[in-house]
């Protein structure tokens, strides 16, 4: 009686592991919330799948969050958009290569009344200093991912201490872009996101673009694959293939042709 | 913002339709939910009894430490079981992070406080009927667990619908041990979560709605047991 | 000090008189200044009792008296205070409680069906499973049961409930069968096939300590009669010297029917 319970349990799991570790081909990919919002990997993953065969698995949260877990080996692949942390991530010895694989921009969007009176703006910095002198409320993603720290060094060419205003008009979420869309909307606050994220989020609301094509809004991602030597249960092969379909010419053109309401949003410029 | 009824005919829409994901999504909800439950109740309710059986020295501190383990948050649960699985933890050669193995595990580690904290209330007051009777038949401690746990079967399927329903409603420690993959790890919970940071709350409201449905129909089918046990006065 | 007075059964033709040899059977009860106290209250006080390994012993008393904690103390459910009690020369203890069956009186039946509470009890002899399911046949027709083996337990009314519980406890072949008041509020019917299954087992050598507050039943079953009141010994003496003759006023009021207190 008292040996069934985990005899019975040990064969559960590990008939669950079986089946885990059974299936056809797969990698896993850690990468952000942007790119999953946007409905990126809907589309292409089927496409890589049915070519290969191989599954690819995604695990969506902050680009801190990313790095960290492929550190811990738990991913074959890093898909992010912080460069500097990436190739910090890189000459660490956790991963073997970066290469630039798309990039979109980000944008300012906030309410239709416009309590700061930035529309039509295209001076990032300038915009977020308006802001702060009106303190007109603000929603941070403060997560740690690729569009927060895009952000904070936004705020601090723009000479801001969004700190000692955090709880005020700055608020931090700690979400990812989504969830902090859905707050900004809430309670009516500016917001920075990525265009692909926003062009496709469902619950606008009144709230549009009010600073855009700034040049300091760029948005890069790149791609790397995890470093066998430091995580053997990487898998290098795959996880290579993958990252070379996408940077190839073909891959390349998915990406630009990835299109929402007639819009892209991604500007694939792997090599470049 | 959409409005309810327009959630409810997207709820019906998708079911009555077939969505193929739809039914993954609810198929591996309950897959991971009931397993982890049924590994909970393997734990649990032994657990439970022998706490009513035994009086043992420092089991006010047992049952106040399982007690208090009822409150944890999924969420640091679901920290622990990330350490301990992921590749860099101890537990890393399993393999097990981002898989259903994994979600199962971070939730039985959930509710099996749970089941073990309430199936011992239940159990508590059979035994005080049941005491006397058994020691004056002689019947060993392991015997009188077993006859608890069978005797308190009806009381014991609240106690199982209590885990489940903290098990399939819990979003924290699944999403961060599951990793809300598609086609592999994603449940109602962190489909909700999802559809929800897409700005898309009909979908999300309408899979809320199906997950509440379910939850219902499972307690609706619990007090039906419970009825027919009454009769026989086995309750 | 109570008065008693040196055992001799009645006449009853297969119980010869006691031998030296008795005191060893399990059924031969002896206690030495039994007490016990709970919360500074003594309820049971007891300087000293034999009992014969193989009568039917009766225990009276008026409400209160300590009947049945008297009969949970020998069978060893609660600790004494002090005193010692002893079964045939052995310690009241574990081992003693598993030669005994006791019949409470609330049946505590298990919420399961009648066939299974029997079987709850018949697992745990030896024998294969056809015996054993013979045996529970047998036991159910011996408490009238037979026909409703299959019926959820506490389902069966008040009178059925006991003798299942009485045919649980003859399921343990007792060599002692202590019975709280077991009858108290049932059927005429069912006090009568009560007391011949205990007759009947007291016929086979099955020491049987019946607590009751029903004189006439007391009188059926019988051969000696200890009597207690505000948890002492008053008297305890053979059945017919007991019934004819009461050394004290307690037990002259009581059998009188008038109030004792």
């Amino acid at each position: 009686m008292t040996m069934k319970p985990a005899v019975l349990g040990a064969a559960l799991l590990s008939s669950l592991a079986a089946a885990a570790s059974a299936e056809a081909p797969s990698i896993l990919v850690q990468s952000t919330t942007s790119t999953q919002n946007s409905g990126f990997y809907d589309y292409i993953l089927p496409i890589y799948k049915s070519e290969t065969g191989v599954t690819v698995n995604v695990v969506a949260v902050g680009t801190g969050q990313a790095i960290k877990n492929a550190q811990n080996c738990d991913a074959d692949v890093l898909l992010v958009h912080a460069r500097a942390a990436e190739e910090k991530f890189v000459d660490g010895g956790f991963g073997v290569a970066r290469s630039n694989l798309m990039y979109n921009d980000f944008v300012i969007v906030g309410p239709a009344a416009d309590p700061a009176g930035i529309d039509g703006g295209s001076d990032a910095v300038a915009a977020l200093r308006t802001i702060a002198e009106k303190k007109a409320l603000f929603a941070s993603r403060g997560d740690d991912s690729g569009t927060n720290k895009a952000e904070l060094r936004l705020w601090d060419e723009a000479g801001v201490d969004t700190k000692s205003a955090s709880g005020g008009w700055y608020r931090a979420t700690g979400s990812g872009m989504g969830a902090t869309l859905n707050a900004s909307v809430g309670m009516g606050a500016y917001t920075i996101s990525d265009r692909a994220t926003w062009i496709s989020f469902g619950n606008k609301g009144d709230y549009r673009i009010t600073v855009e094509g700034d040049p300091v809004l760029f948005n890069q991602y790149g791609i790397i694959l995890v470093n066998p030597e430091k995580c053997p249960s990487v898998k290098a092969d795959l996880g290579q293939h993958f990252i070379d379909w996408l940077t190839s010419p073909q891959g390349q053109e998915l990406i630009d042709d990835f299109k929402l309401d007639g819009k892209q949003l991604f500007f694939a410029n792997a090599n470049r | 913002m959409q409005d309810f009824s327009a959630a409810f005919g997207l709820a019906f829409g998708l079911i009555a339709s077939g969505d193929a994901d739809l039914f993954e999504i609810v198929g591996l909800s309950m897959r991971v939910s009931l397993t982890a439950l049924l590994l909970s109740c393997l734990i649990g309710f032994p657990i439970g009894a022998l706490l009513v059986v035994r009086k043992f020295f420092g089991r006010g501190i047992v049952i106040a430490l399982v007690n208090s383990m009822m409150g944890f948050p999924p969420v640091v649960i679901g920290l622990l079981v990330y350490l301990a699985l992921s590749r860099a933890g101890p537990l890393g050669w399993l393999g097990l992070l981002y898989s259903p193995a994994a979600m199962i595990i971070a939730q039985t580690l959930l509710i099996a406080p749970i089941v073990a904290a309430l199936s011992r209330q239940v159990l508590e007051a059979l035994q005080a009927e049941y005491d006397e009777q058994f020691r004056s038949l002689g019947v060993s401690r392991g015997s009188a667990m077993l006859a608890l746990i069978v005797d308190g079967r009806y009381g014991l399927v609240t106690v199982a619908l209590a885990g489940f329903g903290r098990a399939v409603a819990e979003v924290g420690a699944v999403i961060i041990v599951g990793g809300n993959i598609e086609h592999l790890t994603r449940v109602m919970t962190t489909a909700i979560a999802l559809e929800t940071s897409k700005g898309d709350l009909g979908m999300a409201l309408a899979l809320g709605i199906i997950l509440m449905s379910i939850a219902v129909s499972v307690n609706l089918g619990a007090s039906a047991l419970r009825a027919i046990a009454e009769r026989q006065a086995y309750a | 000090m109570p008065d008693t007075v040196p055992f001799a059964p009645p006449d009853k033709p297969d119980k010869g008189p006691p031998t030296p040899r008795d005191r060893l059977l399990p059924g031969a009860l002896r206690l030495d200044r039994l007490t016990l106290q709970v919360a500074g209250k003594t309820l049971v006080d007891i300087e000293k009792l034999e009992l014969e390994p193989r009568s039917v012993t009766v225990v009276m008393g008026p409400n209160g008296a300590g009947k049945s904690l008297f009969l949970r103390l020998v069978h060893g459910l609660i600790p004494p205070s002090s005193g010692w009690v002893s079964w045939g020369e052995v310690a009241c203890g574990e081992a003693t409680r598993s030669t005994q069956a006791m019949v409470f009186q609330k049946p505590v039946l298990l919420r399961r069906s009648v066939a299974a509470n029997l079987d709850f009890v018949l697992r745990r002899r030896a024998g294969s499973r056809a015996e054993r399911r013979a045996r529970r046949d047998e036991l159910l027709a011996r408490v009238g049961l037979a026909g409703q083996a299959e019926q959820p337990a506490r389902l069966l009314s008040g009178g059925e409930q006991q003798r299942l519980a009485l045919a649980r406890a003859l399921a343990t072949l007792p060599k002692v069968l202590l019975l709280d008041e077991p009858t108290a509020s049932l059927d005429p019917a069912s006090v009568q096939m009560i007391e011949q299954i205990v007759l009947a087992a007291s016929a086979e050598d099955t020491k049987v300590i019946f607590v009751t507050h029903d004189v006439g039943q007391a009188r059926r079953l019988a051969d000696d009669v200890a009597f207690l009141h505000h948890g002492r010994l008053i008297e305890h003496r053979p059945a017919a010297i007991f019934f004819t003759s009461p050394a004290s006023e307690a037990v002259d009021a009581y059998l009188a029917g008038r109030i004792v207190l």
